[in-house]
């Protein structure tokens, strides 16, 4: 055989592969919601909120750097948080789909963060477990922030759903129009499979029965409907995106492709 | 938004005996108004507690401090300081 390379080796090097891209999509979704997040700042409907909402996007900006700091230690190609959060193209990231969405209103950044926090939550819960020790101690940092952001973005749920007539339809259609991309929230990719089998991620059907559990809880509260419709959109985690993204990576990485490797 | 009350907050640090007063925020009802103050006014480990009033509850003297106050200025028994310490007691 003229190939030296063994099938044990190309096992290896797939699932550090995977590792890292597992990391990604981690870091992506923190990335890209603290992005949207970020969008609020000095346009939140009172000073307060205007507060919370860039606190948010700060903490999730932190676990990105945590996540990417040590996806790029894995790889052991050299690149920084910073070439890995600049210099990838839309492809190239592994979100979901539901981070990418516009912020529209009040309820529709409420409803994609609560649905995004839920999953956030148990997630990081699952990781404390992780056989990767450093990302259990991300994890186990991160838990604490995002304890906070599902109690928020729960009660802004109620508020506004068991608020008055115009809250209420406005929440209701913020959960209806955004309802399609929370299956991919607890929809294993393969690299979750891979991850998973490997007892480096959870397994994500099984966080699926406590997301739904929490989303009825609090819908149940708000006087929300659950949307009927089970048609889910995927393909973020996979890097197929949408129309979104693109604009929000120019947005993002402009300045440093410009003046690449420049300093504050 | 035009109807959420106005809150009086108060933080107590973690070394504190008591509440100061930090400043004041607009919320709906009791328990936004202490999320709004934790995520106002606590991002740099200011508290451990914190106290909010609606601002209505608050009631304050009237500026009229020189007559409402005045009769404290020259009772002079009022204050310990007419004690000889002994030179043993090194700290009071």
């Amino acid at each position: 055989m003229s190939c030296s390379v063994s099938p044990f080796s190309l096992l290896l090097f797939s699932m550090q592969d995977s590792h890292f891209q597992y990391l990604l999509q981690l870091g992506d979704n923190a990335l890209i919601l603290s992005h949207r997040l970020g969008e609020w700042c000095g346009h939140g409907p009172v000073l307060e909120q205007d507060i919370a909402m860039t606190n948010i996007a700060l903490d999730l900006l932190g676990q990105a750097r945590m996540l990417f700091t040590h996806a790029g230690e894995l790889e052991g190609r050299g690149r920084s948080e910073d070439d890995i959060a600049y210099f990838r193209d839309e492809h190239q990231f592994h979100n979901l789909l539901l981070v990418e969405q516009p912020n529209e209103d009040w309820a529709y950044t409420i409803a994609r963060q609560f649905f995004f926090d839920v999953f956030n939550y148990h997630n990081y819960t699952a990781l404390l477990q992780s056989r990767d020790e450093h990302l259990a101690a991300i994890a186990e940092k991160s838990l604490k922030e995002v304890t906070y952001h599902l109690r928020y973005s729960s009660e802004w749920v109620v508020r506004l759903g068991d608020g008055t007539e115009l809250s209420h339809q406005k929440m209701q259609t913020a959960v209806d129009d955004l309802w399609m991309f929370t299956g991919e929230l607890t929809t294993p990719s393969e690299t979750d499979r891979l991850m998973a089998e490997a007892r480096i991620a959870p397994d994500l059907l099984k966080i699926k029965p406590l997301w739904e559990t929490k989303v009825a809880a609090i819908f149940e509260e708000a006087t929300l409907k659950t949307p009927e419709n089970n048609w889910m959109h995927s393909g973020g985690k996979d890097g197929r995106h949408t129309e979104h993204l693109g604009y929000i990576l120019a947005e993002m990485q402009h300045l440093q492709r410009t003046y690449p490797g420049n300093e504050w | 938004m035009k109807d959420w009350p106005l809150w009086e907050v108060f933080i107590r640090s973690k070394q504190g005996l008591s509440h100061k007063h930090v400043g004041s925020l607009h919320a709906a009802d009791a328990q936004m108004a202490i999320e709004n103050a934790r995520d106002v006014y606590t991002r740099r480990n200011e508290g451990v507690s914190i106290w909010v009033v609606e601002s209505a509850h608050i009631h304050a003297s009237t500026e009229d401090a020189e007559a409402f106050f005045d009769p404290a200025n020259d009772k002079i028994y009022r204050h310990p300081t007419f004690y000889d310490l002994p030179d043993a007691v090194k700290h009071m």
